[in-house]
């Protein structure tokens, strides 16, 4: 195969129509736009875990540290920032468009121009939110959740930032519109079905749910919009409407995307677990199709959100055996990689150290789901702590290591150059830590009734906040640590070959950072 | 890439097709209001449902082509449906035994 010459142009080079900024800015090659996103997505998160640690920062000893209406602002920014703007585009659109064609054997995504789009509405979308932030009238102050009736009588800028949102909507429907139908197209000759990495499987999963269930979301903001500029009561009480009703529609959306954050960062770790234990992946079409039950089954359980607000008990009976059938496809995959590591000749490099904390910290968060998608526990605990440390087990201690371990694996392919590995090690070891006295501590205090969405607390519950803020201090400098190694690499890393891992799928047959029509010939799958 | 048949043809359907399919349309959306005028209980809902998933069906089977495409366009939409039906379902298992 030709693919590994020397001599070659790699996509930073490659010369378009533009110059300068705008050769990025205006670009459709899917490689540059997968950076362009990561960077945006990476800038946000900073500015989520900033906000993250304000939240602790106040929250590290009883008393007022932060006024209620600041504190209420700043979660709910935290949680805006971090869920619309980093981890639901997160993974399909830094990781899936960098490498989704180059896995297929494509030169680029079905619709280069579309995806070209996607950023532009992103980014359309990421200034209006940033904007509701600091227009009169105040960052909004609803929780994430923008829930109704409170998100259509609030004083804060609620229209401006869910207008935000929903412009987003349209950047991920529009990706897996693109993602779909490249999968379906622009497979390479001999790429079938049963021969996809296991991260396009997760992507062709996402990219349905994405289709799907954003729509959902969108009509439901524009109800909250409706209400709140022209007055119509979907949700209020007061005008007939039904508060619960929100819920519902907001939740047939934010439970899929649940799975349009996790569902790709399982398909990462399916990538990376065989290249470091030198084997095959274990129960291949097992885990393939565990994707396609976890986006199908996952669209169905949205209520578990819901066991509280005052849903009739027959849903809630339903929605809790749905619950636990999701589960299922999920222990699926977890068996299949512990079995795939089994007499696996393991090799210690960084990415498989993220891969493995993955696995550990989304079993906990798993686990902790199934205690809380029970209906007796779950009213004990819904209103507390405990589903605050659930919640970032699920998205932090998986999506986020997740991105993390791509990040460490795909690093040489996207940029050409190595990292030193005991830096990321290190970081890796300080970042476990502090992940889990930040969160891990929060689980023991929702079980003692701490409830969550509190600006202050009685003193009993002091030492396990005490604990918690200092946790998010060792993991602030475990991230800082990972994030300086990999920049420092970006400048001064040795340069990566093509392969530097042992990787058997297309991206390490050719050269780094990849050319810019990814293939000299397009490849032939044979085997 | 080579076009496949579906991409490469025109249908054209004849205006007598497109009355009989209008018609119907009209007739639905006078058993729609009738619905909502009638109230048949707590099944009205479910009714117009069905009425408006038949009303959606014509125009995307016969005005927008959907009868001439192969078995996996009309697959994928009829797995959408099902997935729109089950949400609907499910939201009513509230609705109803609240």
């Amino acid at each position: 195969m030709e693919n590994t010459a020397s001599e070659y142009e790699s996509f930073y080079h490659g010369k378009g129509k533009y110059k300068g900024i705008l050769s990025w800015l205006m670009s459709t090659d899917h490689k540059r736009i997968g950076i362009q996103y990561l960077v945006a997505l990476l800038t946000f998160f900073s500015v989520g875990v900033l906000l993250g640690l304000l939240i602790r920062l106040s929250l590290i000893a009883p008393g007022k540290f932060i006024g209620q209406e600041t504190y209420n602002r700043v979660f709910s920014v935290h949680g805006i920032i971090m869920i619309f703007l980093f981890i639901i585009p997160g993974v399909p659109v830094a990781f899936g468009n960098f490498f989704l064609p180059i896995l297929i054997g494509a030169r680029d995504v079905a619709f280069p121009r579309l995806n070209r789009f996607t950023w532009w509405i992103y980014l359309a979308g990421a200034t209006l939110v940033v904007f509701s932030l600091f227009a009169a009238g105040g960052a909004p102050d609803t929780g994430w959740t923008f829930y109704a009736p409170y998100s259509i009588r609030a004083k804060a800028n609620i229209t401006l930032a869910v207008t935000g949102v929903f412009v987003l909507g349209f950047s991920s429907i529009l990706t897996g519109i693109n993602f779909v139908t490249t999968i379906h197209r622009l497979r390479a000759p001999g790429m079938t079905w049963f021969k996809l990495p296991l991260f396009v499987w997760t992507l062709y999963a996402t990219g349905w749910v994405q289709l799907l269930a954003t729509p959902v979301l969108a009509i439901t903001l524009v109800f909250i919009i409706l209400g709140r500029v022209f007055g119509v009561g979907f949700f209020d009480p007061s005008k007939g409407g039904d508060p619960i009703l929100y819920e519902h529609l907001f939740w047939t959306y934010s439970h899929p995307a649940v799975y349009i954050m996790v569902l790709p960062a399982m398909g990462i770790i399916s990538e990376v677990i065989p290249v470091f234990a030198r084997k095959k992946i274990f129960g291949y079409k097992a885990v393939a199709f565990s994707a396609i039950g976890i986006a199908s089954v996952g669209y169905f359980v949205w209520g578990h959100h819901m066991f509280t607000s005052g849903m009739s008990d027959t849903a809630r009976i339903i929605f809790s055996f749905i619950t636990f059938l999701v589960a299922v496809p999920s222990g699926i995959k977890i068996f299949n990689w512990v079995s795939t590591l089994y007499k696996g000749s393991i090799v210690g490099s960084a990415p498989i150290y993220f891969a493995l904390t993955f696995i550990f910290l989304f079993s906990i968060g798993g686990l902790t789901g199934l205690i809380i998608g029970s209906l007796e526990p779950n009213l004990q605990l819904h209103g507390t702590y405990f589903i605050v440390a659930h919640f970032h087990y699920v998205m932090f201690g998986g999506a986020g290591f997740a991105i993390l371990t791509a990040l460490h694996y795909w690093f040489p392919k996207m940029f050409g150059r190595m990292y030193p590995e005991r830096p990321a090690k290190i970081g890796w070891f300080i970042l476990f830590i502090g992940f889990n006295l930040l969160y891990f501590s929060m689980f023991i205090l929702g079980y003692e009734g701490m409830p969550r969405r509190y600006f202050d607390y009685p003193p009993r519950y002091f030492p396990l906040h005490l604990v918690s803020t200092i946790g998010s201090w060792i993991l602030a400098i475990g991230l800082a640590i990972i994030a300086g190694n990999l920049l420092r690499a970006l400048f001064k890393g040795p340069k990566a070959p093509a392969d530097p891992w042992g990787g058997r799928t297309l991206e390490w047959t050719i050269p780094s950072p990849p050319p810019t029509e990814n293939f000299a010939e397009t490849p032939v799958i044979r085997d | 890439m080579t076009l496949n048949a579906t991409e490469s043809q025109d249908h054209i359907s004849s205006y007598r097709t497109y009355f009989f399919i209008w018609a119907a349309l009209m007739l639905l959306l006078v058993a729609t209001i009738a619905v909502a005028k009638v109230e048949v209980s707590r099944y009205s809902v479910l009714l117009n449902l069905f009425i408006a998933t038949v009303k959606a069906g014509l125009v995307l089977f016969f005005f927008m082509h959907l009868k001439y495409e192969n078995w996996f366009l009309k697959g994928v939409l009829f797995m959408v449906l099902v997935m729109l039906a089950i949400v609907i379902g499910l939201t009513f298992s509230d609705v109803w035994y609240r």
